[in-house]
């Protein structure tokens, strides 16, 4: 509060002063040392031949190189990009449809609210259990299917090759939709009612009111929920683990299960490095534009 | 020397420099008013005597004390907030009680302190409720309480009264007006409400673009502004400004502005000051309130210079007390006060009575008033 | 506010509502189901799963998949149960919440109150530090963690904790004490108050509903992860997740699914619970955590 060039200051003012920055310091340091100064050794060591120990040999480019001919990061990258853009898509469509239902005046709100959005709350190991049997085409959906009759029903996805990345999409779609619907139902109720009247006394249909005025207002909604599902997607890696252990063979491997999987398994700890560099790499491509909007925009 | 010293204050955020060379002195027992409109300062002096922020040049002294740099709880000051800034977790004796305690005054003597500033506020049945239980006027007591409890040298109010509505509003400032007098505090107050400013203070600073325009009795600024920025701000409705001529007739100075159809009128002045002269046949800009053109039985009595003046009426707004007409002259709109049951017809020609003793003359380039 | 209105200004047909409760429902049970019938399943005896229908109640209600998941069942090479895990995660998430919440309310309350120049390229960094893929500190961490002699211990997985929750916690108390009234400071100062006494009586008493937040956003945080308790602690010292996954998803003997199911709600039961108790601070801070502001 009091500029710091002021002249004269006494005793307890300038101890007043410098209190907030010490009490803020230990914190920057951390962040400094486990964040910043943790980043900076990991991309320093995916430049060096690290394997099961950290080495300091400098080999330039060669992890990124090798990283990039390794079939089981493309499939793992390749798996990525199906993962998140069904994860997001469909979390999104399905979120903002809850939302736009339940802010619909619905009677028993406050009874659905909290049933979709529980999973939330449940760690993606449980979640990823749960759904590993209720896919189980043995024991699961399936048997209990042939077992009420409809014996030709199939639904082997977590046993298919081709098809096991879409049973971590619907795991992780039931996990994150309901969380997304509740960031639309937030968006839906900041709506000022007047701009609703209005547009309904110009005669909008429902459907254009949502479409036209509705939907453009919340922008913002739909940004950060990209935003979070990206993040989340990219971070993905107990549910896979939970859920088929990236599976059959590595058909689900993902970046993160690669990672730890060459770091700590295979003693490849520059390759494994090379590996989280990226992800962090294309996480920062999103939210640091995001933050740094987010943060100018308020001051 | 004052009590409270404002010598040649600055202040400058990075290189903008916001409030200019501020140089006041307030006399013990005297009620000052920073007015102005927003952003022009007068917060940001308030809170450097208060030592919210930091001064950037010059020096404020309490008592001949230099205070710059000192801790805002050691300059012997208390403050009433626009919000009140009452915790809203304490109850209403703990919030008054509050800064006595952190100066580390015992238990039995914050008591006493309480129970008379309860006493004088009329407040003692609310001593055990939150702030979130009262109305807005028993914040503003409670939040003078939690001031006085302190006996400080100097009150600063920062607006204290603009969050109340309007009747309440009027209560209020009375309220602290008698307190005012019957205490005989030395008092520093911002407000942006040149009614509060007139009605309150016993000098006036009024403030514009970090600047004091003029410092003065309310009775100078009102009748002598010192340029055009203070003569518009001070006084509801807003002084006329008619762009005029000054001309000499007949032996005596005239001032030429001309009415709804274009024609000249020719306004006499009389005792006129000497530096007039200096603006014969020049351009001019009339200063005149509206309570000074009114219909001929609403002139005032004890005026020497009462001009008739002929002019076909505009809009008339009748408003209880008073009529406000208003006309065209000189090109402007043009208010005028009536009595209530002043005969005015829109669209008709009628007399009107311009008391010419009221009216300051401003140098249109300068924009100060001609003295 | 909205729920009164959006009955005023949106009307639709009977029987396009019937469509909506009917959508709504549908999606309910597809919440419900997955978990729902975990339940169910881990209160049947194995045969039934493993021979019967898993929509069907039990035929034969038992606690003993519970009690077994809970005191013996084999995780990795001990026949420990669930319940020393159980602890473990306790005593890590415990302290860690703690820590983390204390750290973030002042952090927030001087990056609001006592903001200086280069106080908001603080917060970025902070606010940065939520985001990274952990996967990015995973190496160094390990190291360090070496070099404290804290490694494979339930310390050094609060301290992991600890480190990365800060970030969070302090979105949280900056976001809410923007909105606090500086004036308050102000006057607090002109009181004579100081930096700590100001936080401590002003601040702190106002502070409840966001202490709830931080604290169920970084117990539940906490207790479900998993990738730093599979990568920093080992075996008798894992967090409930990775007893968890062992116990889930180890190649030998017979699955005794049961087991799993009722192994599985008990890792889920305490952030459940806190869920079902305080499910409006829940969502208050998943708003928190997401729209800035």
């Amino acid at each position: 509060m009091a500029a710091s060039s002021d002249t004269g200051v006494d005793f307890r003012t300038r101890l007043q002063n410098w209190l907030p920055k010490l009490v803020l310091s230990p914190s920057l340091a951390v962040m400094l040392i486990f964040v910043y100064g943790f980043i900076a050794f990991t991309i320093y060591i995916s430049f060096t031949d690290s394997r099961m120990l950290p080495s300091y040999e400098w080999v330039g480019w060669q992890n990124y190189d090798r990283l990039f001919r390794i079939r089981e990061w493309n499939i793992a990258l390749n798996n990525l990009a199906i993962f998140s853009s069904l994860y997001i898509v469909i979390s999104t469509i399905i979120g903002l449809m809850l939302a736009i239902f339940l802010d619909q005046k619905i009677r028993g709100e406050g009874v659905l609210r909290p049933i979709f959005l529980y999973p939330m709350a449940l760690s993606f190991i449980v979640t990823g259990t749960a759904w590993k049997w209720f896919l189980d085409p043995a024991i699961g959906l399936e048997n209990t299917m042939h077992l009420w009759g409809w014996t030709s029903f199939q639904f082997n996805w977590i046993k298919d090759r081709d098809m096991a990345i879409y049973t971590i999409v619907i795991a992780a779609v039931w996990q994150s939709s309901g969380f997304v619907m509740a960031m639309f139902l937030a968006g839906l109720r900041g709506i000022d009612n007047e701009i609703l009247k209005a547009a309904q006394m110009d005669g909008a249909s429902n459907f254009q009111l949502y479409r036209r005025i509705i939907l453009p207002q919340l922008r913002p909604a739909f940004l950060s929920a990209f935003v979070i599902l990206s993040h989340l997607a990219i971070k993905s890696y107990d549910l896979v683990i939970a859920l088929t252990g990236g599976g059959p063979g590595n058909a689900t491997a993902l970046p993160a299960t690669f990672m730890y999987s060459y770091t700590f398994t295979r003693n490849q700890m520059g390759i494994g490095a090379s590996s989280a560099v990226i992800m962090l790499m294309t996480i920062a491509a999103i939210m640091v534009p995001y933050l740094y909007a987010e943060l100018r925009e308020k001051s | 020397m004052g009590f409270l010293d404002i010598r040649n204050v600055t202040k400058s955020y990075g290189s903008v420099e916001v409030l200019h060379q501020v140089d006041i002195e307030v006399q013990e027992g005297e009620f000052l008013v920073l007015v102005g409109p927003s952003g022009c300062g007068k917060s940001t002096l308030l809170n450097m005597i208060a030592g919210l922020e930091g001064i950037t040049g010059g020096e404020i002294a309490i008592r001949d004390k230099v205070v710059n740099g000192v801790h805002p709880s050691k300059r012997n000051i208390a403050m009433v907030f626009q919000s009140y800034a009452l915790y809203p977790n304490m109850t209403v004796a703990q919030n008054i009680t509050f800064g006595l305690e952190m100066h580390g005054i015992p238990k039995p003597d914050r008591e006493k302190a309480m129970a008379s500033v309860a006493g004088l506020l009329q407040i003692g049945d609310l001593l055990g409720r939150k702030p979130g239980q009262l109305s807005g006027g028993q914040r503003q007591r409670v939040a003078m309480g939690r001031a006085l409890v302190r006996d400080p040298d100097v009150f600063l109010f920062d607006e204290p009264l603009s969050n109340l509505d309007a009747k309440l509003r009027v209560d209020m400032r009375t309220e602290i007006k008698k307190l005012h007098q019957k205490l005989g505090t030395t008092i520093v107050y911002v407000t942006h409400d040149q009614i509060e400013a007139m009605t309150l203070s016993t000098r006036i600073a009024v403030m514009y673009d970090g600047y004091v325009q003029q410092l003065g009795t309310p009775k100078d600024i009102y009748d002598s502004p010192a340029n055009l920025f203070v003569a518009t701000f001070m006084g509801s409705p807003a002084m006329n400004v008619l762009p005029s001529k000054l001309v000499e007739r007949d032996g005596a100075l005239h001032v030429l502005v001309s009415d709804s159809d274009g024609r000249e009128l020719a306004l006499r002045v009389e005792n006129a000051p000497a530096s007039y002269a200096a603006y014969k046949d020049r351009e001019v800009l009339l200063g005149i309130r509206p309570e000074a053109i009114t219909d001929p039985d609403g002139a005032d009595r004890n005026a020497r210079n009462v001009r008739p003046m002929t002019n076909t009426v505009g809009v008339t707004e009748p408003a209880g007390a008073d009529t406000f007409v208003t006309m065209a002259l000189s090109g402007k709109d043009c208010i005028a006060r009536m009595r209530a049951d002043a005969e005015v017809h829109p669209g008709q020609p009628f007399d009107f009575a311009v008391n010419m003793d009221k009216a300051v003359l401003f140098d249109p380039k300068t924009e100060d008033r001609i003295a | 506010m909205a729920v009164a209105s959006t009955d005023t200004a949106i009307r639709s047909s009977n029987w396009s509502r019937m469509l909506i409760y009917l959508v709504l429902l549908l999606f309910a049970l597809f919440y419900l189901l997955p978990f729902g019938i975990m339940l169910v399943n881990s209160l049947k005896p194995l045969e039934e799963i493993t021979g019967g229908n898993m929509v069907a109640l039990p035929r034969t209600w038992t606690i003993e998949p519970w009690l077994s998941a809970w005191s013996t069942a084999q995780i990795g090479v001990e026949p420990t149960g669930l319940r020393p895990y159980f602890i473990n995660s306790i005593m890590m998430a415990v302290p860690a919440v703690l820590l983390s919440t204390i750290v973030g309310a002042l952090n927030g309350y001087v990056l609001t109150k006592w903001q200086f120049r280069g106080s908001t390229i603080v917060f970025g960094l902070l606010l940065f530090s939520c985001f990274i893929p952990f996967q990015i500190v995973l190496i160094p961490m390990a190291r360090i963690l070496g070099l404290l002699q804290i490694a494979g211990t339930t310390p050094g997985l609060v301290l992991v904790h600890f480190v990365y929750g800060i970030g969070f916690t302090t979105l949280y108390f900056r976001n809410y004490y923007a909105a606090f009234p500086t004036e308050l400071v102000r006057a607090a100062q002109i009181d004579g108050a100081g930096f700590f006494q100001i936080f401590r009586r002003i601040l702190l008493p106002s502070s409840g509903p966001i202490i709830a937040v931080s604290f169920i956003w970084q117990f539940t945080n906490i207790w479900n992860d998993f990738l730093f308790g599979a990568s920093f602690a080992s075996g008798g010292s894992a967090p409930m997740t990775v007893a968890l996954n062992n116990l889930v998803n180890s190649s030998t003997g017979v699955r005794e699914y049961n087991v799993h199911f009722a192994g599985a709600i008990m890792a889920a039961g305490p952030t459940l619970l806190v869920y079902i108790v305080a499910g409006r601070y829940f969502v208050r801070g998943l708003m928190a955590g997401s729209v800035k502001g």
